[in-house]
């Protein structure tokens, strides 16, 4: 049995089905596009530091990722489909598809909040690209995989999307932490070796959340 | 022909507090059929869920065993097709990708055209199989489900109020598909028509005592 043949299969279905729905996208966007506006108002024309637009970089895609990232779920569950999956593939192979496209729209996510920035605020320079590059790779991987197993614990939990950023804080919090941290290196120009730490951490964050919501997901979704 | 069997070793399921049924025995050897009766709420589709393994049991336990190998819970889906009023096929896709994508995320590999309009040929849809299912009538949904049930020819089917929605056609169509499959394989029938219960060799009521 092809377990990543499945695993495609599963991704596959699930980008076709946002291609044509734009559950995730259209919560994406609307969330991205409005709170940097927001930003922008608030700020008029004074220049922020790197500090504060490395926060305000991954305010913006937490909430956005969070906001998006439920769906891929709740969508199902409110469909009804989550039997259907449930009688088509193993807890396994559903979470190691939804994490992948989770990955996918949060790296995609986090390429297009950098390319905004990079042409709204004059400050947000991208002075040590290798820092920022393994920051933003390493910190979609722990967004999503959180967001994953968070989005299937509501969904069975019943009580829709609301309950999710509030949630997700406190998982989510040493994560921001670090790559808030790494990312105002990256701005600031630091050399790699400084931000040696905040990657082991991120490395750590990851294969925790992965390994931790792998097991964690076999109760979740079987009643 | 495989052989496989199904076994209910006194099953009993409460939800929260409230006991559904308690100590339900049954056993099905292939070629055969079962049918679940019992009026509305005795619990019959809560039972047929526990034989797909998407509900575990409270008490008691559930093996299908095929070619003298018992299933692990994760990998049932892979032995099991199961058609009912309350499971959804994707909206957005048509008949054929509905079949297609499920088969591939069941088994991992390409369904072949040739299979699959048959099976929608077999159920009557061949006609519509480009059309997104959210454009479906009910009937004709429950008869694309069929065809997504019996792609992987299933070493079990279980149907869940298996004529719903559908016409004198589709019933026969139904009645076919029952009839194959209680000679080849298991198959479980989950109703509260007296008629479809006689498609079984064998019934269970619930909820009596
Ligand atoms: N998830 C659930 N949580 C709590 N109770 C449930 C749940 N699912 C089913 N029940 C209860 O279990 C009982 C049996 O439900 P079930 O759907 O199995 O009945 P049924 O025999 O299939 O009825 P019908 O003939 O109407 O289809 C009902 O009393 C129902 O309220
Ligand atoms: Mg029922």
């Amino acid at each position: 049995m092809s377990v990543r043949a499945q695993i495609g299969a599963v991704v596959v279905k699930d980008v076709r089905s946002e291609v044509r729905n734009r559950y995730a996208i259209n919560a994406l966007v609307m969330f991205v596009v409005t709170a940097v506006a927001t930003i922008l108002f608030a700020l008029r024309s004074e220049q922020p530091g790197p500090a504060t637009l490395a926060g305000m970089y991954w305010v913006v895609i937490f909430f956005s990722a969070m906001s998006g990232l439920a769906r891929i779920f709740v969508s199902e569950e409110e469909r009804g489909t989550a039997l259907t999956l449930q009688l088509t593939t193993s807890p396994g192979i559903l979470f190691a598809g939804k994490l992948a496209v989770n990955t996918g729209l949060t790296l995609l996510l986090t390429l297009s909040v950098s390319a905004l920035y990079i042409v709204t605020f004059p400050g947000f320079v991208i002075r040590s690209p290798d820092i920022f590059a393994l920051t933003v790779l390493l910190g979609s991987i722990g967004f999503s995989a959180s967001a994953t197993i968070l989005a299937a614990i509501i969904a069975k939990a019943n009580s829709r999307g609301t309950l999710y950023p509030v949630l997700s804080f406190p998982i989510l919090i040493p994560l921001l932490m670090t790559v808030m941290n790494a990312t105002e290196k990256a701005l600031e120009g630091a050399a790699f070796i400084e931000a040696v730490g905040d990657m082991q951490v991120l490395v750590g964050y990851c294969l925790i959340m992965i390994a931790g919501s792998f097991l964690l997901f076999d109760y979740v979704w079987n009643d | 022909m495989r052989s496989s069997s199904v076994k209910l070793d006194s099953v009993s399921k409460r939800f929260n507090r409230r006991t559904i049924f308690e100590k339900v025995s049954a056993s099905v050897n292939a070629p055969g059929s079962l049918a679940i009766t019992g009026r509305n709420g005795s619990g019959k589709s809560t039972l047929v869920k526990i034989l797909a393994g998407v509900l575990s049991a409270t008490e008691g336990k559930v093996s299908l065993t095929v070619d003298g190998h018992e299933i692990p819970r994760e990998l049932l889906y892979q032995q099991v097709g199961f058609v009912s009023p309350y499971l959804m096929l994707y909206d957005e896709f048509s008949a054929a990708e509905n079949i297609r994508l499920l088969e591939s995320m069941r088994s991992g590999r390409r369904a072949a055209d040739t299979e699959i309009d048959s099976l929608l040929d077999m159920v009557g849809l061949a006609h519509r199989r480009n059309d997104r299912i959210g454009t479906f009538s009910s009937g004709m949904k429950q008869r694309a489900k069929y065809a997504v049930a019996l792609i992987h020819r299933p070493a079990m089917l279980i149907l869940d109020e298996p004529t719903s929605n559908l016409d004198a056609e589709g019933i026969a169509i139904v009645r076919g598909v029952a009839e194959r499959q209680s000679t080849s394989g298991i198959l479980i029938v989950a109703t509260n028509d007296s008629e479809e219960a006689g498609w079984c060799s064998q019934q269970i009521p619930l909820g009596i005592g």
